[in-house]
């Protein structure tokens, strides 16, 4: 499976114990869109370092926090393996 | 004598026959201790002196502690984990000027100190005699830094002995303990053992579980304590059939419902309670209705002990609580009142108290608080679960979150762990706050448990 794959399962996972109804995950969606409060991306972000063994938020301290679902997915896509 | 003259040999004397103390490689009778002595000749060169006990395994400490006391001014009891590093220090603040140990040749440079070696018990000619009231000396069990040293008298000490002492002798109870003696819940049990009459069988460095509890099994115990976390691992060991005590205590830990309903099912025949104590604040009380936490009843004042709750933490006040730490730098024990803060926290549901956690070990996730110890007690009432560590991890998002690690009381569950991660979840959820909820759950084969029996919690 993709990273990509990966982390919109593992969204769906999160938005299903969460009882968040996501939107169409397309890369433009705003992260704000998707109906995940900060417990909920907290929660997707720990699981997704035990499956992708990387928090790319926490590698270095200049790296902003992604605005779409886009820029999200990029940032674990450009973490160095 | 009043109570304040009597040292523990003035509780042993021949009347009562067949005591036995024993450990894996020994047994030593009670009857005849008071004509024994593990020092030689040298007893009388320890009156008066601040003791330092040292010695390599838990017998031997609890056959010197019964000489020294009431001769020795101080005695220091050092549990088997004490980081060597610390010793210089400790023994500074505790005035020692004596060592007794099993292994001299470790002490020669101690700066002048007398050292006297502890042997094998053996027959002596020498009578000893009950001289003072003995300040006993124990180390806190906390995980960094410098152990503190608590100061106890032993009337303190068996404040909560003595009412029972007389049913105890009538049924010649054979007591056991996961703890080592030299920490205060395993102290506890050493002294019930001298004081009410009966025998005691002591826990070996390094014995697997299974032969320890065929060990306790063929001497009979009657009475055995330990922390939850002890009695958790003997579950999980499968090692309980055919050992049936008729008292299971524990102490030291939150004892949740899942753990008294656990013991309750593998001792059927025992009743089963669970007691608050602490090195500082002494024997609280004592649970017995099976069930976790305890009655609101039990604050105010009771059996000489006056327990309140201030900002969410126990306090305690009592004669069985420590006199004082000890040291250049101490810091006051008690507040002006005489309360000890026991950093326990507790949160009232209806007419019943319930321990949430230790005040230092709060997580903090975006600024809301959690106990890993209530998270804990939600996961261990899954009827597959047999034991969990709930601690903080990192967040970019929320500074933390909750993870969990969870042991499977059976193996072969192992294969439905997606399932049993789900209900895990599904039951936090209706159970706690969503902050509290474990954003990660794993499976895994073991958890670490400190030198004196509790859940290593390091990083909560």
């Amino acid at each position: 499976m993709s990273v990509r794959s990966r982390i919109i399962a593992a969204m769906r996972q999160v938005a299903e114990e969460q009882k968040v109804t996501l939107p169409s995950l397309n890369d433009d969606v705003s992260l704000h869109e998707t109906g995940f409060d900060s417990l909920a991306f907290a929660i997707l972000v720990a699981r997704l370092e035990d499956e992708l063994g990387v928090d790319p938020f926490t590698l270095s301290e200049d790296v902003t926090f992604p605005l779409t679902i886009g820029d999200f997915i990029k940032a674990y896509e450009n973490v160095p393996a | 004598m009043s109570p304040r003259d009597t040292a523990l040999r003035d509780h042993l004397g021949p009347e009562l026959k067949g005591r036995t103390l024993s450990d894996a490689r020994q047994q030593v009778s009670l009857t005849d201790i008071l004509e024994h002595s593990c020092l030689g000749d040298r007893l009388g060169e320890l009156s008066d002196s601040s003791v330092l006990l040292s010695t390599s395994d838990q017998l031997t400490s609890g056959l010197v502690m019964i000489e020294l006391d009431g001769v020795a001014r101080r005695m220091l009891l050092c549990p088997p984990d004490l980081n060597p590093a610390h010793l210089q220090s400790l023994m500074q603040d505790a005035e020692i000027d004596a060592v007794v140990t099993d292994h001299p040749e470790q002490w020669s440079g101690a700066d002048g100190r007398r050292i006297v070696q502890a042997r094998q018990s053996a027959k002596t000619a020498a009578k000893a005699r009950t001289e003072r009231a003995t300040e006993w000396l124990m180390l806190t069990s906390g995980t960094s830094g410098v152990p503190k040293i608590v100061g106890h008298t032993l009337e303190g000490l068996t404040g909560a002995i003595v009412t029972d002492v007389s049913a105890a002798r009538s049924n010649a109870a054979v007591w056991a303990t996961f703890y080592d003696i030299r920490r205060y819940g395993g102290l506890q049990i050493f002294l019930r053992a001298i004081i009410g009459g009966g025998s005691m069988v002591l826990s070996s460095v390094g014995e697997a579980l299974a032969d320890h509890v065929a060990r306790l099994q063929s001497h009979g115990v009657t009475h055995i304590s330990g922390t939850p976390s002890h009695w958790r691992k003997l579950l999980m060991s499968g090692s309980v059939a055919g050992f049936s005590p008729r008292y299971v205590r524990l102490s030291g830990e939150i004892a949740d419902q899942a753990v008294l309903d656990g013991l309750r099912a593998a001792f059927p025949n025992a009743s089963v309670g669970h007691a608050y104590a602490s090195t500082e604040a002494g024997v609280g009380f004592a649970v017995n209705d099976g069930r976790e936490g305890f009655p609101a009843s039990l604050l105010g004042r009771r059996d000489g002990v006056e327990m309140k709750v201030v900002e969410g933490s126990l306090r305690v006040r009592s004669t069985r609580t420590a006199h004082a730490y000890i040291g250049r730098s101490a810091a006051d024990l008690t507040d002006t009142d005489g309360f000890v803060d026991t950093g326990d926290m507790v949160e009232l549901r209806g007419d019943r108290y319930y321990f949430v956690g230790r005040r230092g070990g709060i997580i903090n996730i975006g600024g809301l608080k959690v106990h890993p110890e209530e998270v804990e007690a939600v996961i261990n009432r899954q009827p597959e679960v047999r034991m969990s560590r709930a601690k903080s991890r990192r967040s970019p998002i929320t500074g933390a979150v909750v993870v969990a690690d969870v042991i499977l009381a059976d193996d072969q569950d192992a294969a439905r762990c997606d399932e049993i991660r789900s209900r895990i979840l599904a039951d936090c959820k209706a159970s706690l706050a969503p902050h509290k909820v474990p954003a990660v759950i794993k499976f895994v084969s073991s958890l670490d448990i400190t030198a004196a029996g509790k859940l290593a919690r390091r990083d909560a």
